[in-house]
């Protein structure tokens, strides 16, 4: 099964610019942070190194890594032709896995174009220490790879109880991902399958022929409620995200105007010269719905559908072991189409944000997700084995 | 028409913690300006918040100690505003379950006792301090005082009058102290002050228009503040010379007024919402009884216990329970020496006249009780003279804990061989005859000479009445 294992023998990773380290800038992306460096380094890039592990470089993201894929960069949209196609893309042909900080499902997308796989882990089984916070209640350390067998060997370096961080699983309950259940019975969320196109449409069936042939059942779910984590997920996302950045005041460091002559103007020019447009949407949208005014009729409800999105979960895993369900509407994304549609990354993360509203474990493999119960990390790297 | 006033507090206190409320910075007051900060508390990314276990103990200690309810499931919030001296630009506080509830403040004032409702306790971080340089004409920043742990204690607005709110206070400043919560010093700001009041007719029961003094940090200040506001708002009503708005105003003790703040600086909406760093803290039996049985006698149950049991007198009493530390030296020096009366005028006395030389007041008395009640048994023993008991005292206040083995060191142990004491008495008196003779013609002073001779020949280490008895028959004899 760990044939790939010659292919990984000399380990190397690329960090997105969400991971901080030391002796090297890390700038989320955004001329605020430009020439951030941190003074310390994420523990997960401690225990890379520790794994034997070599950092061979960062790459770009968009800014604050909520965008669709890096387009939003104040560094640019990393591109091939006509098409975004964001950074991984770039080096994964270099390195044994991208590790990565999933805010808004970027990795996932960049999996399922370009058919690498992706973990984005249980919430809590991998420390936040380190990762610049943008929405602090569901991002989550993400491993990109060309397999899964890459993805295991860096996920393995990484998972562990942190003291650091207070989110972080104990001990004793991390131990239930060497309990999890197999995963036999996959149920396919038709209600995201209407929402793509033909081209997804298609890899989706390849992959459940797969899994088929493999051996493991493939029911469909008729179910739309999932459909409403994205709605509920924008609004917790902006609101953290909000809150998260108004750290960045050109007080303490990161970009500082030189155009003030009062306090006020050096909050709002530092502010206004250095974060991107689209930055600044969510920035709004996120005060807005933290407002004394909003706060009952928008956040609390979006708490309230995320716990919905929790027990609908646990009401299909009832009947399924896990469930299947595209990461994109379409198989490419033409630059200028993103450039036009300035909430392409509000709309796209329809099929992103169930599984991030809820923190659920998700393996990206050929161009489809798969989300399991809690801790079910390995047995999904070992379904992904199975549609190769 | 008569008025009748009505204000509620929220009053900070700086937990007294050594570390801050979310890393393990130095919670410190003082320091070299950003000594005392990380990453964590500069508000720099990536640092995740790990709520200092202590903190929580505190905070439910307070809440018992005013008699609140205690929220078994505690959460943290976020309170946003920008503020230079705010470096995350939120504020980690408790808005949705604060720690404690619903609790009771009994007061007492020339009008009598009272009862003063507690809104809520909550837990929350503090900000930083800004300093205005004047060589560079800018304004500096001190994260020192970042993250250092506060508890918030609101009142119901149940105070009446300048004398309550001192009268709350200080009961607070007793209650918390003797739980070891906070050292409340208003003069170093870990214990402040917001004033909300507001002025109606009397018996109206509608509440007039209310106003706020923010940070409030001496009890005299906070009652010139009272008065001259109450009059501000009665004059307002009587006269109609202004028209009273809700706003918050500051305190200037020096001209003896209120100043409206500007609008700006008091507006806003703080966003509050849960942080979703900081997991709900859950406060099982076990943790709850555990703060509960640490809790410390209220101050006026020792005082009736100091007198009732202990046979001390009320002054006595009254003196003690000023301190925490104060009763805990006393209680480990009753348990070692058994004599309560004795420990008591050894505080008081011989602690006190330290105490002074030191310019420190009897409420900030820090010695090892234990050592006081050995020290007490090695003079009641007679083994030390009570001069060379001072110095062992002065030993004591410098942080020795075994005066025995220090007596001994020290060559302060009375001496039991009474041939060598005669020895030394019969050489003092054979070479002082002059001394004898005028004894002996009736002057009663020429003996105190010769005492004075003998005690230090034998440098203190000699029962005074023992020595007299010898003297008295050496110069017989001579
Ligand atoms: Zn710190």
């Amino acid at each position: 099964m760990y044939l790939k294992e010659l292919e990984c023998s000399s380990p190397c990773v690329a960090l997105d610019d969400l991971i901080l380290t030391t002796n090297t800038p890390t700038t989320a992306g955004s001329k605020m942070l430009e020439n951030y460096e941190s003074l310390f380094e994420a523990e997960v890039v401690t225990r890379l190194k520790q794994a034997g592990y070599s950092v061979k470089g960062k790459i770009n993201v968009g800014e604050f890594g909520v965008d669709l894929l890096g387009e939003t960069s104040y560094f640019g949209a990393v591109v091939d032709g006509d098409n975004l196609v964001g950074a991984t893309s770039k080096v994964m042909s270099d390195v044994d896995a991208v590790i990565g900080l999933d805010v808004n499902g970027e990795q996932r997308r960049s999996a399922s174009l370009f058919s690498f796989c992706n973990l984005k882990p249980t919430y809590g089984t991998v420390s936040r220490y380190g990762t610049i916070p943008v929405v602090c209640s569901a991002e989550t350390v993400s491993i990109t790879g060309k397999c899964p067998n890459c993805v295991e060997k860096a996920y393995r370096a990484v998972v562990g109880h942190d003291d650091k961080d207070g989110t972080s699983h104990r001990v004793e309950s991390l131990d239930k991902l060497d309990q999890a259940k197999e995963i036999k019975k996959v149920g396919v969320l038709t209600a995201f399958l209407d929402k793509a196109d033909e081209s997804v449409k298609d890899k989706v069936q390849k992959a459940i022929d797969m899994l088929k042939n493999n051996g493991v059942e493939v029911v469909e779910i008729e179910d739309e409620t999932l459909l409403l984590a994205k709605n509920a997920w924008n609004i917790l996302m902006s609101a953290e995200l909000c809150n998260n950045l108004s750290r960045y005041d050109g007080i303490k460091y990161g970009y500082r105007t030189p155009n003030y002559k009062t306090i006020d103007e050096l909050y709002t020019n530092s502010r206004s010269e250095s974060f991107g447009e689209f930055i600044k949407h969510v920035i709004l949208f996120g005060s807005e719905t933290l407002s004394t005014e909003n706060y009952m009729k928008v956040y609390d409800k979006a708490l309230r559908v995320r716990r919905v999105m929790v027990e609908k979960f646990a009401e299909l895993f009832q009947s399924v072991d896990a469930v299947l369900l595209p990461a994109t509407s379409k198989s490419e994304y033409k630059i200028d189409e993103v450039k036009a549609n300035k909430f392409i990354a509000f709309e796209e993360n329809l099929f992103t944000a169930p599984a991030s509203i809820t923190g659920l474990p998700t393996v990206t493999v050929k161009g489809v997700q798969v989300v399991a119960p809690a801790f079910s990390d390995y047995k999904l790297l070992d379904l992904a084995r199975k549609v190769r | 028409m008569k008025y009748e006033t009505v204000i509620g507090l929220e009053v900070h206190v700086e937990l007294a913690t050594d570390s801050k409320i979310f890393c393990s910075c130095s919670a410190k007051f003082g320091g070299e300006q950003n000594d005392h900060v990380c990453p964590a508390c500069c508000g720099m990314p990536g640092m995740l918040p790990i709520v200092n276990k202590k903190v929580v103990d505190l905070g439910m200690t307070a809440g018992l100690m005013l008699n609140c309810d205690i929220n078994r499931t505690t959460t943290f919030d976020k309170k946003s505003y920008y503020y230079p001296d705010l470096p995350c630009s939120y504020q980690t506080t408790q808005w949705f379950a604060p720690v404690a509830v619903n609790g009771l403040v009994e007061i007492e004032t020339s009008k009598g006792k009272k009862g003063v409702r507690i809104k809520q306790i909550h837990m929350e971080e503090d900000a930083g301090k800004l300093v205005h340089d004047d060589w560079t004409d800018s304004t500096l920043v001190d994260f020192n005082r970042t993250s250092v742990p506060l508890c918030e204690i609101v009142s119901q607005p149940d105070l009446s009058s300048a004398e309550e709110v001192v009268a709350y206070l200080e009961r607070l400043r007793s209650l918390l102290r003797f739980a070891h919560v906070s050292d409340c010093r208003m003069e170093q700001g870990s214990m402040r002050c917001d004033v909300n009041l507001s002025v109606r007719p009397e018996g109206s029961n509608k509440l007039g228009v209310r106003t706020e003094m923010k940070n409030m940090n001496s009890l005299s200040a906070i009652t010139r503040a009272i008065e001259y506001e109450v009059a501000r708002h009665i004059d307002a009503l009587e006269n109609g010379t202004e028209e009273l708005v809700q706003e918050t105003r500051r305190w200037d003790d020096i001209k003896g007024k209120s100043f409206a703040m500007r609008n700006k600086e008091t507006a806003g909406d703080y966003r509050y919402f849960p942080d979703p760093n900081v997991m709900p803290i859950v406060i099982d039996d076990e943790w709850f009884d555990k703060i509960k049985s640490s809790l410390p006698e209220f101050p006026e149950v020792k005082k009736s216990r100091y007198v009732e049991k202990l046979g001390l007198s009320e002054y006595d009493a009254e003196q003690l329970v000023q301190s925490r530390a104060l009763c805990d030296c006393f209680e480990e020096a009753c348990e070692v020496c058994g004599s309560p009366k004795d420990v008591v005028n050894w505080i008081i006395s011989d602690c006190m006249k330290v105490l002074n030389r030191k310019q420190m007041t009897l409420d900030m008395l820090d010695i090892s009780g234990k050592a006081l009640g050995e020290l007490i048994v090695l003079v009641n023993d007679g083994k030390v003279s009570r001069m060379n008991a001072k110095k062992i005292l002065d030993a004591i206040f410098e942080g020795e804990e075994n005066p025995a083995t220090y007596a001994e060191k020290q060559g302060f142990i009375v001496s039991n061989d009474t041939g060598a004491i005669e020895a030394i008495i019969k050489s003092v008196v054979d070479s002082d005859p002059k001394s004898v003779q005028d004894y002996k013609s009736g002057k009663e002073k020429a003996l105190m000479a010769l005492f004075g001779k003998c005690m230090r020949e034998l440098k203190g280490n000699c029962d005074p009445q023992i020595l007299k008895k010898l003297l008295l028959e050496c110069v017989e004899k001579a």
